[in-house]
């Protein structure tokens, strides 16, 4: 028996796929779905949603629900996954893509409260982990 | 022989043994380290978005003081350096309008970038400038007996445009350990991210992977770790407190720059090596090897 699956989306194609396209510079529809980015991501464990599937969503344009996940926080730009994909697809570029879609915004909603930290917290850490933290997760 | 050589940030605050070994072991190599004048913080990591060029900036500003020293090329031993640096040097010789830009925003350096310095690491001229069996020649006190894991995290190995070993498997550091005396042991968790910067305000990530990393080197019984990242250096050191309350059966175990087992084999003094800046001091480990 042959099953025909039929997805549909509005926004398939639409300006934030474009947009996620030009700036990570990859073509999601490559993306077959393997999981092997997720099955080698050492950062999985502590994600909500696994690096195959937001490269499904993205895909699909749900726009709202990706920007609102925590595992493009979690994702620390390892390459792991960059490196195993079988499509030579660089998840981690799409990734960024999305943070820098959320940075970019007018609200430019940073994700590190550095006024959060204690002077002795940051005193303890070495400028190679507060440069990268604040270039990655603040506008 | 004469080298430009690039410390980058944390090289001169925290991690200064890591910087003044390199310094030391060079010496004993015959090799004069001179460092890059004027040189500035390189971003600490590549922007992966085609449009940011302004991150793109800091990196090419210090090419130019590379320029500006008379030199093609430039050492650095800080993976996440030696990363960034090389990333953006990559990126902005394939494009070109990129670069027109980034030489454009700096309009007052007199010397304008043109895709002409190359980026090493002290790994790969040791390996190709010096030879390991060379190095192996300047040996005063073999590590003979140590057992060490080679940790090369995610800044050596990926992406495969800046990888100067093999990707999964990379064993430049066994080679060059093997060369000093030690014994390199099997680290299957050699190319597993630390957690990098989450250190900051997710410290329980840090804790779970310097668990799961340290604990596979424990498992192969070494006796230290040696790393050439010092947020790796960070992470698995200073964070092994976090790791022991989250696992109680967690083993703390010394990390060390790798340019510090050089020194310590080529006979240089206690202020080449700095162990006092080590959170796991390595010298009751050494010393049961009768290293120090
Ligand atoms: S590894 Fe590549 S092809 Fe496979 S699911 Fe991930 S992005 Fe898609
Ligand atoms: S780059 Fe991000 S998504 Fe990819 S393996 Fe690393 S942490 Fe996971």
């Amino acid at each position: 028996m042959n099953t025909t699956l039929h997805i549909s989306s509005p926004r398939f194609g639409g300006t934030f796929v474009a947009k996620i396209e030009q700036v990570s510079g990859q073509k999601l529809l490559a993306c077959y779905q393997c999981g092997k980015c997720s099955a080698g991501c050492p950062m999985a464990a502590h994600m909500d949603v696994l690096p195959n599937r937001i490269i499904r969503m993205a895909q699909l344009g749900m726009e709202k629900q990706l920007l609102a996940t925590r595992a493009i926080w979690i994702c620390v730009s390892c390459m792991t996954c960059n490196s195993r994909c079988p499509k030579d697809i660089r998840i981690a570029e799409v990734i960024e893509a999305l943070r820098q879609t959320v940075l970019g915004t007018v609200n430019r909603d940073d994700q590190l409260k550095i006024q959060a930290l204690s002077p002795e917290a940051i005193g303890a850490l070495p400028p190679i982990a507060l440069i990268s933290a604040l270039r990655k997760q603040t506008s | 022989m004469k080298l430009i050589y690039y410390p980058g940030c944390t090289l001169k605050n925290q991690a200064r043994n890591f910087d003044v070994s390199t310094i030391s072991s060079m010496a004993k190599l015959d090799v004069e380290v001179e460092e890059l004048a004027r040189w500035n913080c390189c971003g600490t990591v590549h922007a992966l978005g085609s449009d940011n060029i302004m991150n793109r900036v800091a990196p090419v500003t210090n090419l130019i003081r590379v320029k500006e020293a008379q030199a093609s090329e430039f050492m650095t031993t800080c993976a996440m350096c030696y990363n960034t640096l090389k990333r953006a040097n990559i990126d902005v010789k394939k494009r070109p309008d990129a670069l027109a830009t980034i030489n454009e925003f700096l309009y007052q350096e007199e010397t304008k970038y043109q895709g002409d310095v190359d980026v090493l690491h002290l790994l790969e001229f040791l390996r190709d400038r010096i030879g390991f069996d060379k190095l192996a020649e300047k040996v005063k006190k073999p590590l003979a007996g140590l057992r060490v894991a080679c940790y090369y995290g995610c800044l050596l190995a990926r992406p495969k445009e800046v990888a100067f070993d093999d990707v999964e498997n990379p064993t430049i550091m066994e080679d060059l350990i093997t060369a000093l005396g030690a014994t390199p042991v099997q680290f299957p968790l050699k190319t597993e991210c630390c957690g990098a910067y989450h250190t900051v305000d997710k410290p329980e990530i840090i804790a779970e992977r310097t668990d799961k990393i340290m604990g596979s080197a424990h498992e192969e019984q070494a006796d230290l770790v040696v790393v050439s990242c010092p947020l790796c250096a960070f992470n698995l050191d200073f964070r092994q407190d976090d790791a022991r309350r989250l696992n109680p059966d967690f083993y703390h175990l010394p990390v060390l720059y790798f340019t510090q087992l050089m020194a310590l084999a080529f006979g240089c003094d206690d202020t080449a090596l700095r162990f006092d800046l080590h959170h796991i001091d390595p010298r009751p480990t050494l010393a049961g090897r009768g290293l120090a």
